[in-house]
């Protein structure tokens, strides 16, 4: 049985937190993450969990006290968004590196400067090459629904990695929508009991956490088996979305396809964007336009056959990107689908968009206009240009 | 998604602006519509102009883009009409309806506006008579159903009752019920 409720996308994933009732929570506030721990600080004072909520003094604390925890055999949960993310950045590969399954909510917001405090994903791309698995979500309905799949996935003994969980700052943060809840004994159910692998404080197979290495250690080897394990979660994401689909009646997959079997032209995104290009999509069909959308939710690891064989058939897709690599070839999810695509067969042209830096918007107008360039190549069987910009003013 | 409503709640820092967008949203779950509702991201202060927005439609809405033009501009503070541009994207046939003891045809002539439909009631008024607080929300919200018949008055007011239940007095709620009733009859529309 579910509930219909309304709720914004912050408060979601803090109610997911209270249904799937960790051990331990240490977190540290920060515009737009804040309501979650807020709310999630409620639920603990209010005996409505039984959670150890550890305040700390920044985000570098908060994930020290995560890896502690997790290490000690406990169920971790945690949140931070932009700046706070940055801090954690030397933690966050030791969190990987031990293998520890934390969950994290990364509430997108840019990086100063300037100060700003809106979207963009230019903080969790950052967070691209530390071993987290990286989950993006569309909605407060997924990014309730991913909270829950998170725990089983980062926790799975084929993967034992931690992971994050990305949702837009403010977008959906501190929107409200409407999503339907599970019942809490439904997710109790699913999320099961942590059996951790390891635990550092157990005296009768005492271990160490975290040694030095040694001047000619394993370092490159255990590096090789942290990466065997990201690319091994890839059939586990899939498996969990499905049965998660099967007890909620929403599946998941590491992709999403909308309208893309007989398109022409193709975008791929990420997050909240994604709903916007869908009635753009619609608009176009209805148009006689052959428009489709390649939603990416996982981007690590990053599924680069479900990626191919979703766009084998296009003429042209642009990639759009909300976030900036200075000096590079565009930006990250249009390096990687680009890099993907150079081995198939049609090497197929692609483009890419920066847009919605700092939490601009991006109206379904700009991203008709990404399909419009889209199928001029098409019509001209050439890319005027490789990198472009949605909603820059110039 | 044709039958997509778009509301902006135009207030002032305190006056219950997102209060009231976040009202809509959770009024319109009742009858089981489907709803977004946000405030205007950005530092909130006492007294400063602020926006919030509300989407309502039968459908899922999967558009995360702002709002730009709305159909109906709700207006919590009259003073606001000579430092916010209130009419900025309303759409054509668009509903503006304003917190003032004016009547439309005053608004009209005082804030030289063309078109749309004018919508007045004396909100103020009416919560510190029913509530005894100035604060306009749950009367403005009468007066937009009554302009624009998005949702049922009846089942505005049975929300009201059971979510403001656990955190306010009887006397607070009937208050705010009848605050949203008499601004249903009283609004004046042009």
């Amino acid at each position: 049985m579910s509930k219909t409720v309304a709720l914004t996308g912050n408060l979601a994933c803090a109610h997911a937190m209270r249904q799937i009732n960790p051990d331990v929570v240490a977190a540290y506030p920060i515009t737009p993450q804040t309501t979650i721990v807020e709310e999630f600080s409620t639920f603990v004072a209010n005996g409505q969990v039984d959670t150890e909520y550890v305040t700390v003094e920044s985000e570098h604390s908060a994930m020290s006290a995560c890896v502690g925890a997790s290490a000690a055999g406990s169920r971790v949960i945690t949140a931070t968004s932009s700046q706070g993310l940055a801090l954690m950045w030397e933690i966050l590969y030791i969190a990987s590196a031990l293998r520890l399954p934390i969950v994290m909510h990364n509430v997108n917001r840019t990086l100063a400067g300037p100060i700003n405090i809106h979207c963009d994903h230019q903080d969790s791309m950052g967070a691209r090459d530390s071993g987290w698995i990286q989950i993006h979500c569309e909605n407060a309905q997924e990014a309730y629904d991913t909270t829950i799949q998170a725990i089983r996935i980062a926790e799975d003994n084929r993967v034992r990695l931690p992971v994050l969980v990305c949702l837009d700052g403010f977008i959906i943060s501190h929107a409200i929508d409407r999503l339907d809840m599970l019942d809490d004994p439904e997710v109790k159910k699913f999320v099961g009991e942590f059996e951790p692998a390891i635990s550092m404080l157990d005296p009768e197979e005492p271990i160490t956490v975290g040694p030095f290495d040694g001047l000619h250690g394993q370092f490159f080897e255990f590096r090789r088996a942290q990466e065997l394990a990201t690319l091994g979660s890839l059939p586990v994401i899939e498996e969990i979305g499905k049965e998660y689909g099967a007890v909620s009646g929403r599946p998941y997959g590491l992709i999403e396809e909308y309208k893309l079997d007989d398109a022409e032209i193709a975008i791929v995104v990420l997050g909240s964007t994604a709903g916007t290009t869908r009635v753009v999509v619609d608009s176009l069909r209805a148009d006689g336009v052959k428009a489709g959308l390649l939603k990416i939710r996982s981007f690590r690891p990053f599924p680069i056959k479900q990626i191919t064989d979703a766009l084998s058939g296009v003429k042209a897709v642009a990639v759009l990107d909300r976030s900036l690599s200075p000096g590079a070839i565009g930006a990250p999810v249009f390096q990687e689908v680009r890099s993907a695509l150079y081995d198939s067969e049609s090497r197929v042209p692609i483009i890419n968009f920066i847009y919605g830096l700092g939490g601009r918007d991006v109206s379904m107008g700009l991203i008709k206009e990404a399909y419009t360039v889209l199928s001029d190549i098409v019509k001209d069987g050439q890319v005027k240009q490789t990198i472009n910009y949605l909603g820059l003013r110039e | 998604m044709e039958d997509l409503t778009e509301i902006r709640w135009h207030g002032r820092g305190g006056q219950g602006a997102v209060t009231a967008a976040k009202l809509v949203a959770e009024a319109a779950l009742k009858q089981d519509k489907y709803f977004q509702a946000s405030p205007e991201y950005g530092p909130e202060r006492m007294g400063a102009p602020i926006q919030a927005f509300t989407r309502i439609c039968p459908e899922p809405i999967l558009i995360h883009c702002a709002v730009t033009n709305p159909d109906i501009v709700v207006v919590l503070d009259p003073t606001l009409l000579s430092v916010v541009d209130v009419t900025d994207g309303l759409v054509e046939n668009g509903a503006l309806v304003i917190n003032t003891d004016m009547s439309p045809a005053e608004v009209r002539q005082a804030n030289n506006i063309e078109g749309y439909q004018i919508v007045t009631v004396d909100a103020s008024k009416i919560a510190v008579e029913s509530i005894g607080r100035a604060i306009p929300n749950t009367p403005m919200l009468g007066a937009v159903l009554k302009a624009t018949g998005i949702m049922d008055l009846e089942k505005v007011a049975e929300h009201i009752r059971s979510s403001f239940g656990k955190k306010f007095s009887p006397e607070i709620i009937e208050g705010n019920v009848e605050a949203l009733n008499r601004a249903y009859q009283e609004a004046r529309s042009e």
